[in-house]
């Protein structure tokens, strides 16, 4: 095609090759994009998970310690920044704009940027290990994920590297936050007030207010930390008048609702699932919508329950139990919900769906030792023991990760136009399933016991326990190669054609177009009735 | 791996491991440690009452969850209702009860005991007899009485060779010390927590204590340890290399035994201090102090400087000459100030005053910590001994205990 052609090119035609994929403002490409990325760096933190457990198979050192306080904190950042929250951003863009009846995002070259700042912020946090190996600097960040100074101020050019990353990953994520608020206030279709939007759009409104309200302090934060490291300020350094703690302080506003910013999508869209294999409406929509609301506004006022080992007084202990106790009742609203839409549905099995199912139990544990945490007292048993790795394990991997399988099979055939097998998908979700029990059910005990979080070697009595957690692991890992071999076959066009309806009880307008849908979704605006 | 180390990691699995365990292996963890104090004791009983509550939960919810998987099934011909909300007010009330529970669960059955347990564990002062001050540092803890003019250091004992596979490990692998914190049995000990650099946890999980030490700030807890016995547990925050390495052991004893053990213990400090007061007196030959040196090193410097001397490119510099070294522009700075480094970044054994000091005070702003306060001046003059004359450094130059003593003096003056 020569330049003359391309101008006269229709509308729809797409410009070829890598620059159609860095100049795009479709919301549908850009989706694609932010899932795509996400599936990689799933995988980049899988391998580091499986080192992970590599190295606790048994009593000893594999790696040297200083390299396994590496690993262990890419893995967290990587999976928290880089794999579920595109996960769920990619969702947002390719789902709100046709679940609203509206031709794009508001603001499609925001969304374009937001999506390209990524994969920089993703190079940033794994680079420092490759120069490593070229004799620069002392590898990646190593402090954990929590990054508590003053251990991050001692550390290396790896958390020098991470803090530029968060300030990338965090730029992204208040573009897309926007994003997603002004669409949904300004492109609905007519009639489409706001209680009668799909239930994960409202999800994700939530959590863009809620990503808007605490990543900047975070952001602050890192660059407090930064300034301590380099220009000489105390912000963190007793000696100078700081506190240690105004750090922990800094890090959990934001932490402990990030947790519920990665749980809030899928939370919505679970409802979806369910109804569409249910074959039956959502139950209790008004509830959940409003049960999103007071979890969203309860997520920032309990972040101190992360430090109660740190030594504060009586009134903030009790308050933050206290007000960390109340979350448990919206989001068990959610559960009664989510159980009374299948109830008395005419129910089918397909992957979405036993994800989905898979989601409400691994959650339903996440959720229940979560209950006991927030006791302040108990809470020093369980503090940074395996006790709590396991718990926060099953709420996010439990929830947002199974959530996000669980919509990828569900929206695959809607975006690629192809069936996954299903066979494939069914023995993914039952290796998954009993990969993750075999994992962390041995983990709870492991912190009973009194086993730590983030050592590399560990005393002989924790050692059977560690073997079966990591044989475990083992099996969850290679049963996600089963999804990446099914996505691959999709992509490739093997799989017999979607209908528009895709699955038999789907509901709403993104069901009304074809599979895959055009590219710029609707010809003529939707009227909702 | 041999077929016999395969079959051994197989037995792990295996209920056979259950049932034939050696003593190592002993203990199966479903519960926590058997509790000795009355925190512990509190948490142990919140625990299994939430346990057994989220159980039941978890179980009447999931029964609930497959009676409807296995009846509300297309392939049974079930065909779906179509509600959306309680539909009359009897259903509204029946839907509220399930949070009724909830609420009472966790304001009541949980708020209320936990209420009590807060304001009693943040009781430290009341009653108590005794205060330990507890400081956390990279990577050991040291334990001081300071009514009793006792403080000593407890550094982890597991050999290396344990630790890299190359020797069986002991029964108390990574959680055995030089020298326990001990405690008398029965007596409120109000604990002091401190730090010299980051933020380290001291957790016992037989006392049901976990407190942070944080670099600044003194925080405290308590504890009441109704059984003698020795007592196990380690740092809980991670604190940087050796966070899986600095053990923290409680020899709980009698009030007799107590009472003894502190007139040993004055009595070791103060032959201790005369010793190293006779010590330094001496002139070592270089041979003496070279192989005093290695030991020393090993126990205390090998961990960042590494066996071989080489450090650890980026963070911990190599003791051996000639070698390029890049770190953080404080780092580099602090070592060229003291004339450790040349400007083309290579390592050079600066002058031995300044390699005293480096070792009595540390270098503020790295990690390399103060030795003062926990070796001797003996060991420190063999372990600069050594540093200068191994590695393929061969300055020659023989450290006696009497400059160490010199400049800890000079340091002394104001």
């Amino acid at each position: 095609m020569n330049a003359a052609h391309a101008h006269e090119a229709h509308h729809d035609e797409l410009p070829r090759g890598i620059t159609r994929w860095l100049f795009t403002t479709n919301h549908k490409d850009i989706g694609r994009l932010y899932i795509g990325f996400s599936v990689i760096m799933f995988l980049v933190g899988g391998i580091l998970a499986m080192l992970i457990r590599t190295e606790l198979l048994r009593p000893t050192l594999l790696f040297p310690p200083e390299i396994y306080n590496q690993i262990i904190t890419v893995h967290g950042l990587v999976m928290v920044f880089a794999a579920v929250m595109p996960a769920t951003t990619g969702l947002a863009n390719y789902l709100i704009p046709m679940m609203i009846g509206a031709p794009d995002m508001a603001l499609p070259r925001l969304n374009n940027w937001g999506f390209w700042l990524l994969p920089p912020a993703a190079v940033l946090l794994v680079m420092p290990f490759f120069l490593m190996l070229f004799g620069i600097g002392n590898g990646a960040i190593d402090t954990g994920w929590t990054m508590y100074a003053p251990l991050s101020v001692q550390g290396g050019i790896g958390v020098d590297f991470a803090i530029f990353a968060i300030y990338l990953m965090g730029a992204s994520s208040l573009l897309s936050s926007i994003n997603v608020i002004v669409t949904i206030f300004n492109m609905r279709a007519p009639g489409m007030t706001m209680m009668k939007l799909p239930i994960f759009v409202w999800s994700w409104l939530i959590t863009a207010f809620l990503l808007i309200a605490v990543f900047p302090p975070l952001v602050a934060g890192v660059t407090m930390l930064f300034a301590d490291r380099h220009f000489g300020t105390h912000f963190f350094n007793a000696a100078g008048g700081g506190d240690p703690v105004l750090w922990e302080h800094l890090f959990w506003f934001f932490g402990h609702p990030e947790v519920y910013i990665l749980l809030l999508p899928t939370a919505g869209i679970l409802p979806h699932i369910l109804s569409t294999f249910a074959r039956k409406p959502i139950y209790g929509y008004k509830a959940q919508v409003y049960s999103f609301w007071a979890i969203g506004a309860l997520s920032v006022v309990v972040w101190a329950h992360h430090m109660f080992t740190s030594g504060m007084p009586v009134p903030a202990q009790l308050y933050f139990m206290y007000a960390t106790m109340a979350i448990s009742i919206p989001v068990a609203v959610l559960f009664y919900c989510w159980f009374a839409t299948i109830w008395q549905g005419s129910m089918t099995f397909e992957t979405p769906m036993l994800f989905a199912l898979g989601y409400i139990v691994l959650f339903g544990v996440g959720g229940l030792t979560g209950l006991v945490l927030s006791d302040a007292v108990a809470d020093q048993q369980y503090h940074n023991s395996y006790f709590l790795v396991a718990h926060f394990h099953y709420a996010l991997f439990g929830g947002p990760v199974m959530g996000i399988i669980a919509a990828t099979y569900f929206y695959l055939p809607k975006i690629t136009g192809r069936m996954y097998s299903e066979t494939l998908g069914k023995w993914h979700f039952w290796q998954t399933l009993v990969g993750f029990n075999l994992t962390f059910i041995p983990q709870f005990f492991l912190g009973i016991a009194g086993m730590p979080r983030r050592i590399p070697d560990y005393a002989l009595q924790f050692a059977h326990l560690n073997m079966l957690s990591s044989i475990g692991a083992y099996i969850l890992g290679s049963a996600q190669l089963l999804l990446v071999y099914n996505l691959i076959q999709v992509m490739r066009g093997v799989g017999k054609k979607a209908t528009t309806q895709v699955w038999e009880g789907a509901q709403g307008l993104e069901f009304t177009l074809s599979s895959p849908p055009p590219y710029h979704s609707f010809d003529t605006q939707p009227v909702i009735q | 791996m041999s077929a016999r180390k395969v079959l051994a990691l197989l037995s792990g699995l295996g209920l056979a491991a259950l049932v034939a365990p050696d003593a190592a292996y002993a203990r199966y963890p479903w519960e926590f440690p058997t509790p000795v104090t009355p925190v512990a004791k509190e948490t142990l009983w919140v625990h299994n009452i939430f346990l057994t509550f989220i159980s039941i939960v978890f179980v009447v919810v999931l029964s609930i969850m497959l009676y409807s998987l296995f009846f509300h099934r297309k392939s049974r011909g079930a065909k779906a209702a179509s509600f959306t909300g309680p539909r009359t007010k009897l259903q509204f009330v029946l839907s509220a009860i399930p949070f009724l529970i909830l609420a009472f669960v966790d304001y009541v059955v949980m708020g209320i005991p936990a209420y009590h347990a807060v304001l009693a564990m943040a009781n430290t002062r009341a009653g108590s007899q005794m205060v330990v001050k507890v400081t956390g540092m990279q990577w050991k803890w040291q334990y001081e009485y300071p009514g009793l003019h006792i403080k000593y250091l407890s550094t982890i004992t597991t050999p290396q060779a344990q630790i890299h596979d190359q020797a069986p490990k002991n029964k108390h692998f990574l959680r055995q010390v030089n020298h326990p914190l001990v405690l008398p049995v029965n007596e409120k000990i109000r604990v002091i927590l401190a730090s010299k650099d980051v933020i380290h946890s001291w957790w016992v999980p037989a006392f049901g204590v976990k407190e942070d030490s944080i670099p600044g700030f003194l925080r405290e807890t308590w504890v009441k340890i109704d059984k003698p016995g020795v007592y196990r547990g380690q740092c809980a925050e991670l604190c940087g290399v050796g966070h899986a390495f600095m053990p923290v052991v409680v020899d709980a004893v009698s009030d007799d035994q107590f009472k003894q053990w502190v007139t040993k213990e004055q009595a070791r400090e103060q032959a201790a201090r005369a010793q190293q007061a006779a010590a330094t007196a001496v002139t070592y030959t270089e041979a003496q102090l070279v192989t005093q040196g290695q030991k020393v090193f090993t126990a205390n410097c090998a961990a960042c400087h590494q066996a071989s001397g080489m450090g650890i490119p980026g963070t911990f510099p190599p003791i051996a000459a000639g070698h390029a070294f890049s770190a953080a522009p404080n780092m580099i700075a602090q070592l060229r100030k003291r004339g450790f480094i040349t400007p083309g970044g290579k390592i050079v054994e600066g002058p031995v005053a300044n390699h005293i000091n480096i070792v009595l005070q540390g270098i503020a702003g790295t990690p390399m910590p103060p030795f003062a306060a926990s070796l001797s001046n003996v060991d420190i003059a063999s372990v600069i001994t050594f540093e200068r004359n191994s590695f393929g450094n061969h300055t020659g130059d023989v450290v006696q205990p009497a400059q160490v003593q010199a400049a800890r003096a000079a340091n002394q003056k104001p």
